[in-house]
C-alpha cells in the first residue's frame, strides 16, 4: 500500500449550524481539493466521526452552535479521536481564541474564512502526522499517513530512508518521512501514524496511570511501561495524557458543586435520556474522590483484571465519570450506562483520573472503596445518577464472581465522593449490553450512544463470569460491592442500583442484594 | 447590458452595502456552480430572516434578556459576514455593544435601522442577480474592475 501524504483529497468534516457558512465552506474547500463532509450538528458530527474512526483527517467546527458548545465537542474529538481540530467564529476576542487553544484546536480562524486560510490546514495533520511517526522508535515512519493521496499524484517517493533526526523545514523531508516505506518490515505493521485511542487503549492507560497511583508520579514512560502496548510510544502517551489532564481539570472546575461527596444533588437529574450506557463510565478512583474531574469515562469494565477495569471510554470528557473497573473487586455491578449522565455528573468526582484518585490506587482499582464509603451520602449520590439508566446494562450484572475475586476491595480508604462513582462502575452492565452499553457511555449527555465510542473493547473481563443480574431484573440492583461486607450493600442502597431511578426500600434492597448480587 | 451589471455591482460596494467578502464568493463560483454567489445570498436571506424573527419575538417581549439578544446577534453577525453584507454587520456589532451596555433603547433603535439596512440590501442585490441572469452567465463571473 503506498501512502504519502498529500494535501489532495484531505478529508474534512466541516462542522456549522449556520447554513451559509456550511454552504461557501464546502465550495472552499472543495476549491482546495478537499474531500469535504458537511453537518449542520455537532452531535451528529460525533456520530460521523465516531462511525468511522478513520474517515476523516481534520475537523474544522464553529465555536457557537446550538446543540453543543463547539469546545466541547473539540475536547471530544480531540481525545477520542486525536484528530486536529480547527474552530472557526466570527468573534475573535482574546479569551475566546485562548480557550480553543486551551482545548485543544490546532487553529482558530475568524470569519469570514479566507481561501488562503484553508488552503494550508492540511499543514496541521501534516503535524500531526509527523509527531505521531516521530514518536515511534527507530526514527523509522512506521505507519503511512493514514490517508493516501485520493489521486495518483504520487507525491512521496518511495521507500526512502529517512532519518528523524534530520529536521528540514522543508516540505519534501516531511513528505518523506510520511512515506510509507514497504521496505521497512517495520511498516508492515500498518499501523496507522495516528494513534487512536480507543476504548481499551485508553482503559489501558488509565489502569497504568492507576496502577502509579499519583498523579504526579505518573509520567508518560512509567505510564507507557505499564500498558505494554509495543507499538505504543511515549510521546503518545504523553500527549494523551496532557489531554487527560486537561479533561480532568476541566471537569474539576466545572465541579465544584457536583462532588458527588457533595451528595449528589446532581444526580438527580438524571440523564436519563441517554442511556446510560456504561459510557458514563466514571472511574472512581479507588477512593478518590477525585472524581470531581471528570475523567473520560472510563469503563471499569473489568472488574476484577485491574488492567481491564478502566477503560476509558472514549474520551467523553464529559462524561462521566471514569469507573475504575478496579471496583470489580466487587462491589459494582452495575455500572451505570450513564452515558448520559449530564453535566452534573461531571461534576462528580468520579472520575477517575482525579490525582487523588491515583493515589489511591494501589489496589485493583478497587471500587470497593467506595463501597465501603458509600455510606448512605454514596447512595444518595448513586441514586441520583441519573445516567444509570439501566439501559441496557443497567442490568445489574453483577458479577458476583468475578467481584468476589477481588479482594483487595478497598473500602476504607475510599472516599465518599469516590465511592459514588464506583457505583458507576459498569461492569456488571457490560454483559449483556457490553457493547451498547459502552457506546452509552458516550460523552455527551445528550448523545446517548456514540456508536463509537466505546470501541469497545470493553473488556469485561470481568463480566465473564455469570452476568447475573444482566437483564434479570435486576437492574436496578447494581452492583454491590459483595465482596465487600455485606454490610456495606445495606449501606449502599439506591445509589448503586443503575439505571434505577427510584431507590429501592431497604428490604427490596437487601433482596436484591441477596439474589443478585451475590452469586458465587 | 454587461456594463452596466458590472457598475451596478460596482456601486454596491462603493456604497458600502458590500465588502470583500462578497468578491471572494464570486471567486468561488464557477461551472461546477454558475449560480453560486447568488444561491449563497438566497440561502443567506432565507436564515436571516429566520434570525431577525427570533430578535423581533425577543424584543416584543420585552423582557430585554440581553445575554440572549447578544447571542442572536452573534449568530446574526456570524452569517451576516458570509456574503460581505457590510452595512448589516456594522448594526450587528453596534446592538452588541447595546446589549453589552444594557440599553434597551438602543437595542430597539439599532435593530430597527439593522433591518432596514437587511431589506435595502436584499433589494439591490435581488435587482443586481436579475440583471446578471440577464446580461449572461460570463458577466455575473466577471470581478468588477
Amino acid at each position: 500500500m503506498e501512502k504519502g501524504f498529500s494535501p489532495v483529497g484531505l478529508r474534512v468534516l466541516v462542522v456549522d449550524d449556520d447554513p451559509t457558512w456550511l454552504k461557501i465552506l464546502e465550495k472552499m474547500l472543495k476549491k482546495c481539493s478537499y474531500e469535504v463532509t458537511t453537518c449542520g450538528l455537532a452531535r451528529e458530527a460525533l456520530r460521523l466521526l465516531r462511525e468511522r474512526k478513520d474517515g476523516y483527517d481534520i475537523v474544522i467546527s464553529d465555536v457557537n452552535m446550538p446543540d453543543m458548545d463547539g469546545f466541547k465537542l473539540l475536547e471530544h474529538v480531540g481525545l477520542e479521536l486525536d484528530l486536529p481540530v480547527i474552530m472557526m467564529s466570527v468573534d475573535g476576542e482574546t479569551s475566546r481564541v485562548m480557550k480553543g487553544v486551551q482545548h485543544g484546536a490546532c487553529d482558530y480562524l475568524l470569519k469570514p474564512i479566507r481561501m488562503k486560510e484553508l488552503k494550508i490546514i492540511w499543514q496541521h495533520v501534516l503535524r500531526k502526522k509527523l509527531q505521531e511517526v516521530r514518536d515511534i522508535e527507530g526514527c523509522c515512519y512506521e505507519g503511512g499517513a493514514d490517508w493516501m493521496t485520493r489521486n495518483d499524484e504520487a507525491f512521496l517517493g518511495g521507500g526512502e530512508d529517512v532519518s528523524f533526526g534530520k529536521k528540514r523545514k522543508d516540505f519534501d523531508f516531511e513528505k518523506k518521512l510520511l512515506l510509507h516505506d514497504e521496505n521497512d518490515p517495520s511498516s508492515s505493521s500498518s499501523k496507522k501514524a495516528r494513534v487512536v485511542w480507543s476504548f481499551e487503549l485508553h482503559q489501558k492507560f488509565v489502569n497504568a496511570v492507576n496502577q502509579i497511583g499519583c498523579d504526579h508520579k505518573a509520567g508518560p514512560k512509567k505510564i507507557l511501561d505499564l500498558m505494554n502496548v509495543p507499538w505504543l510510544t511515549r510521546e503518545n502517551v504523553a500527549s494523551h495524557l496532557q489531554k487527560y489532564r486537561l479533561y480532568l481539570s476541566r471537569l474539576e472546575k466545572g465541579k465544584e458543586l457536583k462532588c458527588y461527596s457533595g451528595g449528589a444533588k446532581n444526580m438527580d437529574s438524571p440523564q436519563k435520556d441517554a442511556e446510560m450506557n456504561l459510557g458514563s463510565s466514571y472511574a472512581f478512583s479507588g477512593g478518590n474522590s477525585v472524581i470531581e474531574t471528570d475523567p473520560k469515562p472510563l469503563a471499569s469494565a473489568s472488574v476484577s483484571d485491574p488492567s481491564s477495569d478502566v477503560h476509558m471510554l472514549p474520551k467523553a470528557k464529559k462524561t462521566r465519570i471514569g469507573f475504575d473497573p478496579s471496583i470489580s473487586s466487587g462491589a459494582f455491578e452495575s455500572l451505570l450506562p450513564w452515558n448520559d449522565v449530564p453535566d452534573p455528573l461531571e461534576s462528580k468526582p468520579p472520575i477517575l483520573y482525579d490525582e487523588s484518585f491515583l493515589q489511591q490506587q494501589q489496589t485493583l482499582p478497587s471500587q470497593s472503596s467506595y463501597v465501603a464509603n458509600s455510606a448512605t451520602s454514596l447512595m444518595e449520590k448513586e441514586m441520583k445518577k441519573p445516567s444509570y439508566e439501566s439501559s441496557s446494562a443497567g442490568g445489574s450484572r453483577v458479577n458476583a464472581d468475578e467481584f468476589l475475586k477481588s479482594p483487595n476491595v478497598i473500602l476504607q480508604d475510599l472516599d465518599l465522593s469516590a465511592s459514588s462513582e464506583k457505583l458507576q462502575e459498569f461492569s456488571s452492565n457490560v454483559t449483556n449490553n457490553t457493547e451498547s452499553t459502552l457506546r452509552s457511555l458516550n460523552w455527551e449527555f445528550q448523545e446517548s450512544h456514540p456508536s463509537g465510542a466505546l470501541d469497545n473493547d470493553l473488556d469485561l473481563s470481568w463480566l465473564q463470569g455469570e452476568r447475573f443480574l444482566a437483564n434479570t431484573g435486576f437492574q436496578n440492583f447494581q452492583f454491590q460491592d459483595y465482596s465487600s461486607s455485606p454490610s456495606l450493600l445495606s449501606e449502599l442502597p439506591p445509589h448503586l442500583w443503575f439505571g434505577n431511578e427510584r431507590l429501592p426500600d431497604p428490604d427490596e434492597y437487601s433482596l436484591m442484594v441477596d439474589q443478585g448480587l451475590f452469586i458465587s | 447590458m454587461q456594463r452596466q451589471v458590472a457598475l451596478v455591482k460596482q456601486s454596491l460596494f462603493d456604497q458600502g452595502y458590500l465588502d470583500e467578502q462578497f468578491m471572494e464568493l464570486e471567486d468561488l463560483q464557477d461551472d461546477a456552480n454558475p449560480n453560486f454567489v447568488e444561491e449563497v445570498a438566497t440561502l443567506y436571506f432565507k436564515d436571516s430572516a429566520r434570525l431577525i424573527n427570533n430578535i423581533d419575538q425577543a424584543l416584543e417581549r420585552g423582557s430585554f434578556d440581553f445575554n440572549r439578544l447578544d447571542s442572536y446577534m452573534h449568530q446574526f453577525k456570524g452569517s451576516s459576514t458570509s456574503i460581505g453584507a457590510s452595512k448589516v454587520k456594522t448594526e450587528c456589532t453596534m446592538f452588541r455593544e447595546y446589549c453589552r451596555a444594557g440599553n434597551a433603547e438602543g437595542c430597539l433603535r439599532t435593530f430597527q435601522q439593522l433591518k432596514k439596512e437587511h431589506a435595502t440590501l436584499r433589494k439591490k442585490l435581488e435587482h443586481y442577480f436579475q440583471m446578471a441572469r440577464q446580461a449572461g452567465p460570463k458577466e455575473t463571473a466577471r470581478r468588477p474592475k
